[in-house]
């Protein structure tokens, strides 16, 4: 009798098995990534595998993290921020530009007590998402072009703030978040994991990473539930615009410069952070979890690459080559999940 | 009078399943040169497969098909053009970022012996091709900045001058205005003059007899009538088309059925005057608490945009609404739930999610009722799990991604969303669309039960049985205007199909 009760049971869950490992492929293969690469590269090389590199990798990864928080929201919902990098330059410049510089940094500034200078730069980027955030939801300019157009206007604000020159001195406690450590710990790393634990939290916990996910989901549904989209996916440019600029303030700090140009490469490190990670391309599915695997993902490459011996040329392309993978199997997965369901 | 004429379209004897469901069964059908030939039927009666035979789109069916009297086997509506059969499909299917001339030539435009487009060539063809179909409008102009109508007719004239012999239009006339209803029966009978022959597919029956020469009745995948329309009645295809007794599977609403003495309880929506450029014009009516209101009429005539006027999703041209007594205007579908406004789409796909699980769809709409920050997910979880249970959704398992849910549970779980705080005014479109008999039921049963809890509900519907198995009183719409009411008299299918 007991056999003839669990034989079906037992039954059902071994099919479940394979569409579940399936509907769970944009989880898995991140991690499986993350692995190989972390394998390979501790057999590689001897000194890829010890703690002080998790140390400079997790320092490496920190200001991508800090500004992927906020594109996690932005992809979950199916849109796209181009303007991070450039959000995250001009609110470092903006931190500068209103502290006291040395008398030999050439800028026509506006020194500020710290904290008023810290404001002024937070509610410039806020700012600037807002613009995002109005373009998008109210105009209707795709965010792909809205914030195209943001990220040449946020580098034209860089441009006449530092006017070619550059700028060392933030205020006080911008460095010692940015540059200073606490037993052992870089500061920078602290703020990167409160901030992406913040973000996990708000996208789990809240009603409105609830509301970010169904938005990303199903749109019309969200609209036929009777949710204000249009509110919904302005928050998220402007928590997007936020976190770039909390990145670039610490990035400043870091680097211990602020100069034009200075957080190119995050755009796209950010990007692949979110998409290496898992985050559907088209919204709804993956979350920080995901973006925190697809940070060590890059970081390790990125750290690794410098630790064998390989032309450092190459290291573009395979980069590029490792994007286009995660690419791939980000669409694959949508593809397999959408089947399961069905 | 044609009989004595051998047909230039024969099919004899058509047999055509989707996945085991017959769409028709032993269909014969003859088409003569110079002649119009209109085709009547209720939703699924089979006329457009019939006609998607023909047509080329369906290759696969069985029984013989003829043309002038040669067996022939298209394999593409690529085959069927060739041989000089064009339809215009019910939806537009024009290229609205293009020019006028560039439709009517769409595919084949005039060139010159490099490979160049000839635009001046076009356009003044173009412009004498519909100057002939009685069209004045610049040939240069961009498709899309036209009137519906204006765009209906000129993708009509493409098929029309494109010198078939066989022409098929499926509902030619629903977006169009009278005259310029006028002006397509004109050309037909031009046509018909040179020979061409047309066939009609239409739900308005005036219009059938007005300008065909043979009508068919379809139902159920049959052919059940063909007679010359000189000799028919509105009231004779009607009852050709729904039947009397035996052949429909359910109660058939052909006897006349009483409804009810309107109520006196208070009036929970107002509508005045709403208007919405050609698809709704001087809409007024109200809606009370406890009462179920039908809106009855055909695809195209307006349902989708007033449905979605009330529920904030379309701003309206003109007209007030008033929701309990307050003058709304909604600028968002989330301002029409919080006055109290609640809405089921036709399409399930665009109000549910479907890679999510049961209770996160049903809790969806009342996330701020229950949780102001933070979410609660064991409150979400009880709150679904009683609708489950109330509404008998199968399997009861909140936790299942909603899309592994049949089709009629997934329209239970639609009307789940927002029943825990229910709305005072709820909308239904389609409720019992491609749901089974079982999941039907339920639904009417769910929509009587809120019904009696004092719910205004009004129920928009293109088939007859829906509006009448629900409603206390029945409006009908009919090209975007409101023109009969039922109340407190009896009422039958046939009287609704009259009215429509």
């Amino acid at each position: 009798m007991a056999s003839s009760d669990t034989a079906p049971a037992a039954g059902q869950r071994a099919r479940g098995l394979a569409p579940f490992l399936r509907s769970q492929m944009r989880n898995i293969a991140p991690f499986l990534t993350l692995i190989f690469l972390s394998g390979f590269f501790a057999l590689a090389s001897p000194s890829f595998a010890t703690l002080d590199n998790l140390g400079n990798i997790l320092t490496q990864v920190s200001v991508t993290g800090v500004i992927a928080v906020g594109l996690t929201f932005v992809i979950l919902c199916a849109e796209i921020d181009l303007s991070i990098a450039s959000i995250a330059n001009v609110t470092g410049i903006a931190v500068a530009y209103f502290t006291l510089q040395e008398s030999y940094v050439n800028i026509p500034n506006i020194p500020l007590p710290g904290i008023a200078a810290i404001l002024l730069a937070i509610l410039l980027c806020a700012a600037l998402g807002l613009v995002n955030a109005l373009g998008l939801t109210m105009i209707g300019i795709p965010s792909f072009i809205m914030t195209l157009a943001m990220m040449q206007i946020a580098a034209g604000i860089s441009a006449l703030l530092v006017r070619g020159q550059i700028a060392y001195k933030v205020p006080d406690i911008i460095t010692t978040l940015g540059s200073g450590s606490i037993g052992g710990i870089p500061w920078i790393v602290i703020v990167a994991a409160i901030m992406l634990l913040l973000g996990h939290l708000v996208l789990t916990y809240t009603r409105f990473g609830r509301y970010v996910y169904m938005v990303g989901g199903n749109r019309e549904a969200a609209e036929y539930s009777g949710l204000n989209v249009k509110l919904i996916l302005g928050a998220v440019m402007v928590i997007s615009a936020v976190c770039s600029g909390i990145g670039g303030m610490l990035g400043v700090a870091h680097f211990g410069s602020a100069q034009q140009n200075e957080f190119d490469t995050y755009l796209l490190d950010s990007i692949a952070a979110v998409v290496v990670g898992g985050t559907s391309l088209f919204g709804g599915r993956g979350g920080i979890g995901n973006t925190i695997v697809g940070l060590f993902v890059l970081g390790v490459l990125n750290n690794g690459l410098d630790h064998v011996n390989i032309d450092s040329f190459l290291k573009i392309l395979i980069r590029g080559l490792i994007l286009l993978a995660a690419l791939v199997i980000n669409v694959y997965a949508q593809r397999l999940r959408e089947k399961a369901v069905e | 009078m044609r009989e004595d004429r051998s047909p230039i379209l024969e099919l004899q004897g058509i047999t055509k399943s989707f996945g085991g469901v017959e769409a028709l069964r032993g269909v014969d059908f003859a088409l003569h040169a110079s002649e119009i030939h209109g085709l009547v039927g209720e939703n699924g009666a089979g006329k457009s497969t019939l006609m998607k035979i023909i047509a080329g789109v369906h290759t696969e069916f069985s029984g013989r098909f003829l043309i002038d009297g040669q067996e022939t086997h298209f394999r593409s509506a690529r085959d069927a053009h060739a041989a000089g059969i064009a339809m215009v499909h019910q939806e537009l299917s024009v290229a609205p970022d293009l020019t006028v001339a560039e439709n009517v030539f769409l595919g084949n435009q005039p060139t010159n012996r490099l490979g160049l487009v000839q635009w001046r060539r076009m356009a003044r063809e173009a412009g004498d091709q519909l100057a002939r179909f009685g069209i004045d409008v610049d040939p240069m102009s961009r498709l899309g900045d036209l009137p519906i109508g204006l765009q209906q007719l000129i993708e009509i004239a493409r098929v029309l001058f494109s010198g078939a012999r066989i022409v098929i239009l499926d509902e030619p006339t629903s977006a169009l205005s009278p005259p310029e209803v006028e002006r397509l029966f004109a050309t037909l009978r031009r046509l018909r003059e040179q020979g061409t022959a047309i066939v009609f597919i239409s739900h308005f029956i005036e219009d059938i007899l007005r300008v065909s020469d043979t009508v068919t009745v379809f139902r159920n995948g049959r052919k059940v009538a063909e007679t010359a329309s000189a000799v028919t009645s509105k009231g004779a295809l009607i009852e050709a088309m729904i039947g009397r007794g035996g052949e429909a599977l359910e109660h058939s609403y052909s006897d006349d059925l009483m409804l009810p003495q309107p109520s006196g309880s208070p009036v929970i929506l107002k509508v005045d005057q709403l208007s919405l450029a050609r698809s709704l014009k001087d809409i007024s009516f109200e809606a009370r608490a406890g009462e179920v209101l039908g809106i009855y009429g055909f695809m195209g005539c307006g349902q989708q945009e007033l449905s979605r006027i009330l529920f904030g999703k379309l701003k309206p041209d003109g007209g007030t609404l008033v929701v309990d007594g307050k003058p709304k205007t909604f600028a968002s579908t989330a301002a029409a739930r919080r006055a109290g406004v609640a809405l089921v789409p036709e399409s399930r796909r665009d109000m549910l999610f479907h890679q999510e699980p049961v209770y996160k769809n049903i809790s969806i709409s009342i996330l701020d009722r229950i949780s102001t920050l933070l979410l609660k997910p064991a409150q979400e979880r009880d709150i679904a799990k009683h609708q489950v249970e109330q509404l008998q959704i199968r399997p009861p398992v909140v936790g299942l991604d909603l899309g592994m849910l049949s089709g009629g549970n997934q329209q239970k779980v639609a009307l789940a969303k927002w029943l825990t705080y229910p709305p005072k005014l709820l909308v239904l479109c389609e409720p019992t669309r491609g749901i089974d008999v079982g999941a039907k039921n339920d639904v009417i049963n769910i929509v009587r039960d809120l019904r009696a809890r004092g719910l205004a509900i009004i129920v928009l519907s293109t088939e007859p049985e829906t509006v009448l198995s629900l409603a206390d009183r029945i409006l009908v719409l009919k090209r975007g205007a409101l023109v009969r009411e039922f109340k407190n008299e009896p009422v039958s299918k046939d009287r609704l199909l009259e009215a429509a």
